[in-house]
């Protein structure tokens, strides 16, 4: 059976304006073969999850710089787990303090990958976990 | 309850999850497509193209919302050019239908052209069918139409606007006749830039030349979609088309050509998909291989291939 | 050049290459393939006269202070003044920010520079549904005239010059400003300061609009207007290549795209009846510095001398004064890393170098956790200290425009010139800036130099130390700022407590008017400035010109 593509929802939720790393991202999501839904700015919590939905993601990429992670991150985990999105991987980047990775990783947010970090680190981390989700492994 | 039951019910998971399947698995999602069959027919569809830049997602937007003031559902399918090299893709025509992302009487969907097994003809068909047992009552199809594939998606549609824009300066050209024929309603869009006069002459003579022997005049309509300007008179002018194509026998005309493409793509794919099933891979490599290093011809391996298929067939191989 | 002296060095240059460079080449071959600018373009391995063969000293240089002002917009520079030191701050509430400028002064800066939260930025007021988990976050949050008094208590708006960095609600801001001046006894006309006000590079690269482009575009030259006649010491906007630079783009893309968007600008003033030679003067630009110190000092000199030759020849403008590109500049946020933050300190200096060889009129440079947080009361010391040590002990600015004749920087000023017109041009056909944005083509360019960079760093074409070479195991950095958590909940309640205290039926009749006024074609800063007095919110008034305007709809593919 062919590998299906996978398909990558990258979100700007909040007011943060800065899109040069989310942009620079879904270029690379898609030379190396997924299908990345680009949302656009000032996206809410309900944009992005409905979205998610329709779009059937396997991953959810959410880029903030604005520091309100902590306080839209759990509003977006808290829909996904209403609408049952249990097996969808989440993942953020911006900037992230340190101290709130844990618990953001503790509320659902697989890996978050702050500044500095390598595309294709990205890529490959995507492609291991859907596939782990997947069950292809 | 189970997927198609889900999918009539309007569950927007299952109606994601189901549309994925299709296009990567569709033998799995035949029965499904199945069970829906008989709840099909009632969504029109409009298909939406035209160059990029000259405003498909943003006409598709606000003809959208035209539509939901009067309460009708809506489905959209939003196709964007994947990469030659990766296979992958930007599907960014959501970012214009933000408004509409929260609505729940919409549902949207971004596809890649490349990459469906079966054609992008196929998949785009069941997924109109999807959104129609959903309880769509009209479905947009959003895509640029240049090549075979795209052309072909635009069949798939009832009724069909081509949107040009000023400023095009040649690629007015590019389009190929195949839109041009196909094409119902004509949508210069941001019409309030220079040139949108000279364009509409163009388009008018165009037509003139392209001797389109129905009886359905295409209007061409200027629009300026961000200011939402033209939009009501556009939508007349569909339902006008419709009308048309109800009255006048066109759109049974057409739904029975596409029927009978899907019948026979389905049938082509299923035979496609034997032929691999009996003939496999490997086997047709080596055939290659013969034709040219021997210089045997193709037309003797296909004879020879033929008959181990119809060996196999014959077998019991079903 | 006369052609006797040039045939002589040809000569011995050809002598040179084939003598002693050979020799070196075979047996060190060059650390790499090619060798590049920041903005990846070619570097020689050696400029010399004869790359200057054209070069003429009084068209293309000039003395500083003279047309074309490639050397400078003022005949002593920082002999006779330095750059004003301007540290961007900002964040909380009023009372916080209010320390921190106060800290600021006292430590030696020049000047203020405001960062306001991103619902002030948006306007929004801090109890509406976007603003929740973003109060304070990145700025301070400004609610109404009320913030604002407190913002500036104990500073006098006579002596110190502020620079806001506000662009789609700037009227309502500036008119703030001026109200607090005016509760101070400071006339408008003595006030001195910036505001950004420039919409165009919002729609490309930094999203804190508002409304769509024609709208603000208005807004923008009603504020020219305005100040032209009530504040003629204000810099009505602040035309910014900084935030295109840190969206990736080329030295040559951020000056060709902050240039074409001065030009649109000032096109929409003159097509409104505006008096050029009144406005222009007041027109400043915001640039970025980068890495690469010769390039960056190279393309400050071209942004003046080509600013100069469009004002001139374009617009044709008498007061030289109308001709002078005056710039602030902040180093390159985009360079400093999370990974040894240190090492950004390093960096900013030596970007700040670059910026004053460069000749800006003002600076602010980044402190070391600047990709970890808003920078701690540490960090920003040491920035500041970094802009008063060059000032003061490297001798940089003991003479007027230092890098002027070296071989390599005017021919770099002279290509990057090339490459600007080159793109002005490409924007001229496509209809001008605001419709070279509406067609995603400035965008598309700067998306394409930052995915190429990227690229770079990920091949190791381009190295940053510490983060693809040299890196080390680290350690969480530690007395990063924090806001404090409870200051939404701090502003709502400020807020209502504004709400309940005003006339409530004066405002209602003050945002009437103003909805009137923005219907018309009368400039709407009066009535704004009458809003904002009767303590009418900043969402209130913004909610008001958004029913006229409308909002602008993000729209470009990737």
């Amino acid at each position: 059976m062919k590998k299906s593509r996978i398909r990558v929802l990258v979100a700007k939720p909040g007011l943060d304006g800065h899109d040069r790393g989310a942009k620079v991202i879904a270029r690379a999501l898609r030379d190396a073969g997924m299908e990345v839904i680009y949302t656009g700015l000032r996206q809410t919590p309900e944009q992005i999850v409905e979205a998610a939905v329709q779009e059937d993601v396997n991953v959810i990429g959410l880029s903030i710089l604005s520091g309100a992670h902590m306080y839209i991150f759990p509003k977006i985990l808290h829909l996904l787990e209403e609408r049952k999105m249990t097996d969808v991987l989440i993942i953020a980047g911006g900037i992230i303090p340190a101290e709130d990775i844990p618990v953001l990783k503790n509320m659902g947010v697989k890996e978050i990958f702050t500044p500095g970090t390598d595309t294709r680190d990205i890529v490959e981390y995507i492609n291991a976990n859907v596939a782990l989700i997947r069950g292809t492994i | 309850m189970n997927l198609s039951d889900e999918v009539r019910q309007g569950d927007s998971r299952s109606v994601a999850k189901l549309i994925t399947m299709v296009e990567n698995d569709f033998q799995h999602a035949q029965p499904f497509l199945k069970e829906l069959h008989p709840f099909c027919g009632q969504a029109i569809v409009i298909g939406i193209t035209g160059p990029p830049g000259s405003g498909k997602s943003t006409i598709t937007d606000r003809l959208s919302k035209h539509l939901r003031k009067i309460n009708k559902k809506v489905g959209i399918i939003a196709i964007d050019p994947s990469s030659p090299f990766s296979g992958g893709a930007i599907l960014g025509d959501r970012i214009r239908m933000q408004d509409l992302t929260t609505d729940k009487g919409v549902f949207i969907r971004s596809v890649g052209a490349r990459g469906h097994l079966g054609g992008l003809s196929r998949s785009t068909q069941a997924v109109v069918k999807i959104l129609d047992a959903m309880g769509k009552d009209f479905i947009f199809i959003e895509t640029v139409g240049v090549g075979q594939s795209e052309i072909d998606v635009i069949k798939v549609s009832d009724v069909v606007l081509l949107i040009v824009m000023p400023g095009m300066g040649d690629d007015i050209q590019v389009i190929k006749a195949g839109i041009m024929e196909i094409g119902d309603i004509f949508v210069v869009n941001k019409a309030d830039r220079d040139g949108s006069d000279k364009l509409i002459a163009e388009i008018e003579m165009m037509l003139h030349l392209s001797e389109k022997e129905e009886k359905w005049n295409p209007p061409i309509l200027k629009t300026v979609g961000t200011e939402n300007i033209g939009i009501d008179l556009l939508w007349k002018n569909v339902e006008k088309c419709i009308d048309y194509l109800r009255t006048s026998g066109e759109m049974f005309q057409r739904r029975k050509n596409r029927t009978r493409k899907e019948i026979f793509d389905l049938f082509q794919e299923s035979w496609r998909e034997m032929f691999f099933q009996f003939i496999g891979e490997e086997r047709l490599e080596k055939e290659v291989e013969k034709v040219l290093k021997q210089n045997d011809d193709p037309y003797h391996a296909v004879k020879r291939l033929s008959d181990i298929f119809k060996k196999k067939l014959f077998k019991g191989g079903e | 050049m006369d052609h006797k002296e040039k045939k002589r060095i040809e000569e011995a240059k050809i002598k040179w290459e084939s003598k002693s460079l050979e020799m070196v080449l075979n047996k060190f071959p060059e650390r790499k393939e090619r060798f590049v600018t920041g903005s990846n373009k070619e570097v020689k391995r050696l400029y010399d006269p004869l790359d200057l063969e054209e070069f003429d000293y009084l068209e293309d240089s000039g003395f500083p202070g003279d047309f074309p002002y490639t050397r400078g917009v003022q005949p002593t520079m920082y002999r006779g003044r330095l750059w004003t030191m301007r540290q961007y701050a900002g964040f909380g509430d009023a009372e916080e920010s209010n320390k921190r400028y106060k800290y600021l002064l006292k430590n030696g800066q020049t000047g203020l520079s405001i960062a306001f939260d991103l619902p002030t930025q948006i306007g929004y007021d801090s109890d509406h549904p976007m603003s929740h988990g973003e109060v304070g976050k990145v700025g301070v949050a400004i609610d109404s005239l009320k913030d604002m008094e407190i913002l500036f208590e104990g500073i006098p708006l006579e002596k110190v010059s502020t620079s806001m960095t506000i662009n789609a609600p700037a009227a309502v801001l500036l008119a703030m400003y001026i109200a607090v001046a005016e509760k101070q006894g400071v006339p408008a006309d003595k006030l001195n300061g910036t505001i950004q006000n420039d919409i165009l590079k919002e729609y490309i690269a930094r999203g804190t609009y508002i409304f769509p482009p024609l709208p603000s575009i208005r807004l923008i030259t009603d504020i020219f207007d305005y100040c032209s006649k009530e504040l003629p010491r204000w810099n009505t906007i602040s035309i910014s290549g900084y935030h295109i630079r840190e969206a990736g783009a080329t030295a040559i893309q951020e000056i060709a795209f902050t240039l074409a968007n001065g030009i649109a600008y000032v096109d929409a003033a003159v097509k409104k009846g505006m008096d050029i030679d009144k406005f222009a003067p007041r027109i400043s630009f915001f640039f970025n510095a980068h890495n690469d110190l010769f390039e960056e000092v190279a393309k400050f000199r071209a942004a003046r001398k080509l600013w100069a030759k469009i004002m001139k020849e374009r617009f044709a403008v008498t007061n030289p004064k109308s001709m002078i590109l005056r710039f602030h500049t902040q180093t390159a946020g985009c360079t400093l890393t999370a990974q040894q933050p240190d090492n950004n300190i390093v960096r900013v200096a030596l970007q700040a170098l670059a910026a004053v060889l460069g000749g800006t009129q003002s600076l602010h440079t980044n402190s070391r956790d600047e990709a970890l947080s808003l920078p701690s009361q540490n960090a920003v010391m040491i920035a500041l200290r970094t802009q008063q040590i060059i000032a003061h002990e490297s001798g940089v600015t003991e003479t007027v425009d230092p890098m002027a004749g070296s071989y390599y920087v005017e021919k770099m000023t002279r290509e990057i010139e090339n490459g600007v017109m080159d793109y002005i041009d490409r924007i001229e056909q496509l209809g001008g800036a605001a419709s070279a944005i509406e067609k995603g083509f400035i965008q598309r360019e700067i998306q394409n130099s930052a995915y190429q960079y990227q690229r770079d760093i990920e091949d190791k074409k381009r190295i940053i130390v510490g983060v693809n070479k040299f890196q080390i195991e680290e350690e969480t950095m530690k007395d990063l700022l924090k806001v404090n958590p409870e200051i939404e909940k701090q502003q709502v309640k400020k807020l209502d407590d504004v709400k309940n205290s005003r006339k409530e039926s004066e405002v209602q009749e003050k945002l009437n008017l103003l909805k009137n006024a923005a219907n018309s074609d009368q400039n709407v800063m009066p009535f704004i400035l009458s809003c904002v007095k009767s303590y009418a919110t900043l969402g209130e008034i913004c909610d008001q010109l958004r029913n006229v305007f409308g909002e602008y709809k993000e729209s470009i593919k990737i």
